[in-house]
């Protein structure tokens, strides 16, 4: 692979973005979003454990047996999960009581599976390194655009700080810290990225 | 005084059904399993078939991890590494009922054959694994809420593909089509989920 770092780093961002381009990683992205705190905390660990798996793997892409490949990668993926789970345990207990289970579901997230497979498998460590992070940088993005939405919106508060306008004519929409406000978000932000990304590839194309 | 007993337990295992169905339903209010809902709905058969994978899967390895949680790790002070082994249970779990169904019953494995490596790296199994561990449930109620769950994702999923087929054929704006218009559908079924809330309180 001869794509150097830039590249590599607008294409995991922008152009093929994990979450609205190639649709992957959803179920977190959904669910701790109704908090901006939540999501700072989930965003560092998927980043940190994209990042890290990609390297891990591309180290040891030519050890590994092809037949027994996801058992293995799914193997390094856990344990950095495990990390990234300890380490949120003890640094924000607070913060670990809600998003619990879903950075154990880190592992699941099938953005890490997919570059583990489609890129940290073929290419050298440090593209797969910068891969991991462009992709997690990606999913933090979509992740950060929408808590900043639904907190607002949903509680009258940025990471737990009250708006002025909370006091004054703001009523608070439950409905945007309820599961159907993820969707929503989720659903707008998706529309919104593919008409920008159609209409410049129609002007590329012409 | 015995029966009464005996009735108290069977409703409540039957209320953590219904709940794990309808009022927390893993796909609409807990968002997990929405990777293979936004691949695979788009067809009602394939998603029957699907769901009733996922729906065996999630009461067989909630059982399992039950099992080794409480009786193994908890003894042993190992409850760090309850991530790994649950992942690994899981798919030689999924691996052991894809050979038991190759012998056993020939149609009902081309029925799900397909779909059963794939609910390896389904959430909504990992996650119903991880939810038990917060809930006080014996093994019994474990049982019927990875029964539950499965069933409520079983549902939801259906839904979803019928209603994406017809919209299927019809034109929408540019960018809208695919995940998009799929996530506010979800986005509306929620809602009408969101009206089960409050119905049953554990």
């Amino acid at each position: 692979m001869s794509d150097s770092a830039g590249t590599i780093l607008l294409r995991d961002v922008w152009n093929d973005n994990p979450v609205f381009r190639q649709v992957l990683g959803i179920c977190s992205a959904l669910a701790v979003t109704n908090l901006l705190a939540n999501t700072l905390f989930m965003c560092a660990g998927v980043t940190i454990v994209t990042a890290m798996s990609n390297l891990t793997i591309s180290l040891l892409r030519n050890y590994i047996p092809k037949r027994i490949r996801m058992i293995v990668q799914v193997l390094i993926i856990a344990s950095f999960v495990m990390m990234v789970d300890i380490v949120i345990r003890a640094v924000a207990p607070d913060i670990h009581r809600f998003i619990g289970p879903y950075v154990g579901l880190i592992i699941t997230n099938c953005i890490i599976m997919g570059r583990a497979e489609g890129f940290a498998s073929q290419n050298r460590p440090l593209p797969s390194f910068v891969d991991g992070l462009a992709s997690g940088i990606g999913y933090s993005m979509i992740l950060i655009a929408i808590a900043l939405v639904r907190e607002p919106m949903g509680f009258g508060t940025v990471l737990g700080v009250v708006l002025p306008a909370r006091e004054i004519w703001w009523h608070q929409w439950t409905i945007m810290v309820m599961p159907p406000g993820a969707f929503f978000m989720l659903g707008v932000i998706t529309w919104f990225a593919r008409n920008r990304l159609e209409k410049s590839t129609a002007t590329e194309a012409k | 005084m015995e029966q009464a007993v005996l009735s108290h337990s069977f409703l409540s295992i039957f209320l953590i059904f219904v709940s794990a169905a309808f009022t927390d339903n893993i796909l609409l209010a807990r968002f997990l399993g929405m990777c293979s809902v936004l691949g695979v709905s788009n067809r009602v058969d394939t998603s029957l078939g699907l769901g009733a994978a996922v729906t065996f899967v999630t009461t067989v390895t909630a059982a399992l991890n039950y099992g080794i949680y409480y009786y193994l790790l908890v003894p042993l002070n190992l409850e760090y590494l309850r991530l790994i082994t649950f992942i690994v249970l899981i798919a030689a779990a999924v691996q052991l009922i894809e050979m038991i169904m190759e012998r056993v019953s020939e149609r009902l494995y081309f029925a799900l054959g397909i779909f059963l490596p794939l609910i390896t790296v389904n959430c909504a199994i990992l996650g119903i694994s991880l939810f038990m561990l917060n809930k006080p449930y014996g093994f019994l109620q474990t049982l019927a809420f990875g029964a539950g769950g499965g069933f409520g994702w079983f549902l939801a999923i259906t839904l979803i593909s019928g209603i994406r087929e017809k919209i299927d054929e019809t034109k929408l704006p540019s960018g809208l089509a695919g995940p998009g218009i799929t996530l506010i559908i979800i986005g509306i079924m929620a809602l009408a989920f969101v009206g089960f809330s409050g119905m049953i309180k554990i």
